[in-house]
């Protein structure tokens, strides 16, 4: 099909570049500059999908980003994008397309069904009908989805990169209309920074859909295009195209998505799809233009119906005829223009029906004087045609606007081009939190007070006008950059001189009558997205609904990917007609970013795979790769979890490592743990008041092991910190925990004891840490150093020495995580890998085992050593835990008040305790939920659950943590364990310590 | 996202930054004189104020150092900044209701 509805000159379009695309699998034509809809209707393309419920033939309704129905898939699995705009889309050669909403097709779709069935789905249908019982709905959804689907999402990973940025500027100015140009000459020339955003890739804004207007005695687009020039001139602006600014936050911080390669054919690797500007403007002028409001009349739907504005563009901008023989249906002055740029487009106009009683008005006398058939005081009463509109009817009406006589005459026609007014665009506005108030004049919603630095200009602001446009952007942008800091120098630029056409006078009506009662015999949408009546409105309002939110919600009006762009007026006006209020006592519904939809992929940046969180190695993780290590995250760490040997499992591996550490010797990797350096004269008395013991009298040379608590009483952190000096200590914290213990030190140094002289540094990643552990651990470590006597005397457990290990300086804390004689040496980060290979060799004689977390969680389970985050929850105290003798009863610490609260005391509280199952080789689950009596079937009243398990081969049998309502006191006490199988396992508790309960490993 | 002038290092977005609740509320010399409630009060009870807030941030990802700022909780303008120990500068009143 050849472009039969292009015009044979004018538009903005390169007639020179000729593209191919295809909608639905068919192959057409159209003009480099063509969005993908004026490329369908110059092929005489309208109808274009199904709508969202009653699967009713759409055509394209709109020009621009408010478009409601002509949403298509774009492109094939994995680069598909659904719900895309065909207003929006620029044509590119190749272009693919389908329609959305329809099975097995456009033309023959199985749920139009539903549209001779509409009696059975009113508003609130869903929650109506598929309420009962629950678990139908899972039937139900399958079918809903079905049907109701948009597009589909990519099933595949998406492989296009997407990128992110942050910009500051001092005078952000959102639109590149005749407003938004002003305001940025206008504060450019005064020297600011300015960034101009238009979502178009074209600048000008109404003006492009234009012609005729004139600015100082030229066509308005040649004042855009020098004002273009000038701004892409200056070194201090940047005009960003192709996008658009979607999320007003706080303190000025706006979110703007620019589409960098989406209409290249060839897209350059350096380029990212798709760029998220996080911009930080000092000052912002919204110059986001309107939205033309469409009527509400009995069957409004249909395709070949269009917003006469968005005719306008279609003509001026595309150069495509949306028809042969037009109806233009107004309540405004504003739908003359689009009558007469159709006229002169060789469209015949078959008639303009005006709502208002009276014609009056410089545009309606240009109509008469073209001899455009004009019918006054009339509305078009019903509409005929299935794909394409064809015929409709305009009947007189009474002087309440709420009937009309008889059922009017019949036209024939394509294309019905339809104005209510015009909303000013205040979502960005809104969003942050400026007010909004009704206009009464103007019969819409302006901005009131702005409660950021932000400034309203042109049709955005209420003033519609191309003069007021003008001379308000200027106004802006000048304020805006004095505000910023940058007066205007020199001799003021005179404001531009052209001629303001408003769409004043206007008839308010919400709703047009019709000859047969609202919601018999076809359908007044207000909403065309989601498929919602006037009729809807107000079944939602009968049945009680009264908040305009719950009648959105209700209703679904203004909830789809639209966000009722052309609809939410609307909606508002009809209720509040129908409930006898004044519109805004009604009020709107809340404005929310983003502004039209934004791709996933552009939150996501290039924070993906590897990048999405930094991951944090230990100078010796090139040796656990090697030694064929598994690897768990703790935290961002990555730590050894097992070294398999000869195909063995997670089992059979973690069982040889548990032994071979209690028989000889076994070494592990405890570089991540959390070491904060803490100096000054106060620094025993800081750890004094953040650990439950005490802390003065430990002596230089010895660790001590500690609790930390919260205010509130709970376990926090615990670790094993050693007095290096008089005035400084070495402490080590979990893992997972090592920057908020620093930030919990922090934060009481400098909030609540600034007198105290004491300085914290975290020096994690400054030292390497090996842990040796075992019988053999200290003739090991004799070997290596020299410097260091390791006498149990010289050296006894809880000491730290500082000497040489394999040559390299070193710390030696001799402290156990595994009931073991154990050594942990602290060495500078760089030299840890070449230690560490020095004690695998000199540690081959004794058959040195390198353990993963895993044996060391099982070696600590023997013991009865608590995890912090396994054992604990942020609900359970020292007392909960066993540990009072770590508690002092003498000195105040961080979190011992609230020890004594009555709470604490309660004797039902989670208490830790040991748990071993009937059958020794059972190894219960972590997780697992503890009950004195088992009922048939849940619920059942539980004691605890099982916080840790593991089977010990050193205890030869399975053993198992768990917290248990008063378990203190149930020692002995048989309990089941239902699991979600069905088995239920028995088990008695029994004390937490399994292994060694007199210590005397530790100390050897 | 507030934008948030640390009184050691300028202005700088909000997600460098940790709140840190209420500011002025001193930790009690003798924690052990007070009754439970007195104690439950000082670690748990806010009052959430709506209008002007001296409340307490730290710069996490920059200086590390805490400050104090007066903050409107409605339209989150914030009045003032000022350092830890310092007196509470004289904010406007708000009268929301």
């Amino acid at each position: 099909m050849t472009q039969t509805f292009r015009l044979p000159e004018g538009g903005l379009i390169d007639r020179e570049r000729s593209l191919g695309f295809r909608f639905d699998g068919s192959s057409y034509r159209g003009f480099s500059g063509d969005s993908l809809a004026s490329a369908l209707l110059a092929n005489g393309v309208h109808f274009i999908g199904r709508s969202f419920k009653y699967h009713r033939p759409r055509g394209i309704f709109a020009a621009g980003y408010e478009e409601p129905n002509a949403l298509v898939q774009l492109g094939e699995d994995p680069r598909t994008d659904p719900n895309q705009l065909a207003t929006l889309v620029d044509l590119v050669d190749g272009l693919a397309a389908r329609s959305q909403n329809r099975w097995p097709s456009l033309d023959y779709d199985i749920g139009a069904l539903n549209n001779l069935a509409s009696r059975a789905f009113p508003s609130g249908f869903y929650y109506k009908t598929f309420m009962w019982p629950a678990a139908m709905w899972m039937k139900y959804e399958h079918f809903i989805r079905h049907a109701a689907g948009m597009g589909q999402s990519p099933r595949e990973r998406d492989p296009d990169r997407y990128d992110k940025t942050q910009a500051h500027c001092d005078v952000l100015v959102v639109g590149a209309g005749p407003a938004g140009l002003s305001a940025a000459l206008a504060a450019a020339r005064a020297g600011a920074r300015v960034v101009l955003a238009e979502q178009d890739h074209l600048l000008g804004g109404a003006l492009l859909g234009q012609v005729g207007d004139t600015i100082d005695g030229a066509p308005a687009l040649e004042w855009a295009r020098a004002a273009e020039a000038e701004l892409r001139a200056l070194p201090e602006v940047r005009v960003l195209e192709r996008t658009t600014a979607y999320g007003y936050f706080d303190h000025n911080f706006l979110t703007l998505i620019e589409k960098v390669t989406d209409h290249l054919v060839r897209k350059p690797d350096h380029l990212p799809r798709h760029r998220l500007w996080k911009l930080r403007a000092k000052q912002v002028v919204l110059a986001t233009g309107s939205i033309e409001r469409p009527l509400v009349f009995r069957d409004n739907d249909r395709p070949g119906i269009m917003l006469a504005g968005a005719c306008r563009t279609y003509v001026n901008r595309y150069a495509v005829k949306p028809g042969t023989t037009a109806v233009v249906f107004t309540n405004n002055d504003s739908a003359y223009g689009a009558a007469l740029d159709l006229h002169g487009a060789g469209v015949e106009i078959a008639a303009i029906v005006d709502l208002r009683r009276e014609v009056i008005g410089p545009m309606s006398e240009l109509a008469e004087a073209a001899g455009l058939p004009i019918l006054a005081d009339h509305a078009i009463v019903a509409t005929e045609g299935g794909r394409r509109l064809k015929r409709l009817r305009a009947a007189p009406m009474d002087a309440s606007g709420e009937q009309v006589y008889g059922s009017g005459e019949p036209i024939d026609c394509d294309l019905l081009a339809v104005s209510g007014g015009w909303n000013p665009t205040l979502h960005l506005h809104s969003q942050a939190k400026g007010e909004i108030v009704w206009n009464d004049e103007l019969g819409c919603f302006v901005p009131g007070k702005a409660s950021q630095a932000a400034l309203s200009a042109g049709a955005c602001n209420g003033d519609f006008g191309l003069a007021s446009c003008l001379a308000e952007g200027a106004a802006a942008g000048q304020k805006a950059a004095a505000a910023a800091g940058f007066k205007a120098k020199g001799r003021k630029k005179a404001t531009p001189k052209a001629t303001d056409h408003g769409f004043l006078p206007a008839r308010w009506l919400w709703l047009v009558p019709s000859d047969t009662p609202l919601g018999h015999g076809g359908k007044h949408f207000h909403e065309l997205q989601n498929d919602v009546t006037a009729a809807d409105l107000k079944l939602a309002l009968r049945e009680g609904y009264r908040s305009i939110e719950h009648v959105k919600r209700y209703t679904t009006t203004g909830m789809g990917t639209d966000q009722g762009k052309t609809s939410n007026v609307n909606a508002i006006g009809i209720v509040a007609e129908a409930t006898g209020r004044a519109v805004p006592d009604v009020g709107v519904t809340t404005f929310r970013p983003p502004f039209t939809p934004v791709t996933f992929g552009v939150f996501a940046g290039r924070d993906v795979d590897a990048l999405l969180d930094p991951v944090r190695r230990t100078p010796m993780h090139g040796w656990h790769q090697r030694a064929g290590a598994l690897f768990e995250d703790v935290g961002q760490w990555r730590r050894a979890w097992y070294y398999p040997k000869n195909g063995e499992d997670l089992d059979a591996a973690v069982k040889r490592e548990v032994r071979e550490v209690r028989r000889s010797l076994g070494i592990m990797d405890a570089s991540t743990l959390g070491k904060i350096d803490i100096q000054g004269s106060d620094a025993s008395e800081l750890l004094n008041r953040i650990y439950t013991n005490a802390w003065k009298k430990l002596e230089v040379g010895k660790c001590r092991y500690g609790l930390m608590l919260g205010e509130d009483g709970m376990v926090m952190d615990d670790g094993v910190t050693a007095r290096l000096g008089e005035h400084h200590y070495l402490m080590t914290t979990t893992t997972g925990n090592a920057a908020p213990v620093l930030a919990h030190l922090e934060e009481y140094i400098q909030t609540e004891w600034p007198e105290l002289d004491v300085y914290c540094t975290s020096v994690t990643e400054q030292f390497a840490t090996i842990s040796i552990a075992g019988p053999n651990a200290r003739r090991l470590l004799a070997e290596l150093t020299g410097d260091i006597e390791l006498s149990p005397n010289a050296f006894p457990h809880m000491a730290v020495r500082e000497g040489t290990v394999a040559g390299v300086a070193a710390r030696v804390f001799r402290v156990s995580f595994t009931g073991e004689s154990a050594y942990e040496i602290n060495l500078p980060a760089s030299f840890g890998l070449a230690v560490w290979q020095a004690i695998m060799t000199a540690g081959e004689k004794y058959g040195i085992t390198p353990y993963g977390t895993e044996a060391m969680h099982v070696l600590r389970a023997e013991k009865g050593f608590i995890i912090v985050g396994q054992e604990t929850d942020g609900s359970i105290n020292p007392i909960d835990l066993g540990m009072d003798w770590i508690v002092s009863k003498k000195k105040d610490f961080v979190g011992k008040r609230s020890l004594t609260r009555s709470d604490m005391a309660k004797p039902d509280r989670k208490q830790l305790v040991g748990i071993l199952t009937d059958d020794p080789e059972t190894v219960l689950p972590e997780g697992a939920h503890l009950v004195e009596r088992l009922e048939p079937q849940p619920p059942m009243t539980m004691l605890g659950h099982v916080s840790s398990s593991y089977y010990s081969p050193n205890v030869g049998r399975s053993i198992a943590l768990a917290l248990v309502k008063g378990g203190h006191a149930k020692k002995g006490q048989k309990l089941t364990a239902p699991l979600l199988d069905g088995r239920t396992i028995g088990c008695t508790i029994v004390d937490p310590v399994f292994f060694d309960t007199e210590g005397d490993r530790l100390r050897g | 996202m507030l934008l948030i002038p640390c009184p050691y290092c300028g202005e700088r977005d909000e997600t460098e930054f940790s709140y840190g609740g209420e500011a002025h509320i001193e930790r009690p010399k003798d924690p052990e004189k007070l009754s439970d409630a007195e104690w439950a009060d000082y670690v748990f009870m806010r009052p959430n104020s709506k209008g002007i807030l001296l409340e307490r941030w730290v710069h996490s990802h920059g200086c590390r150092r805490w400050f104090n700022l007066a903050r409107d909780t409605v339209t989150y303008k914030i009045h003032a900044v000022y350092r830890m120990g310092e007196k509470p500068p004289r904010v406007p009143k708000t009268d929301y209701v």
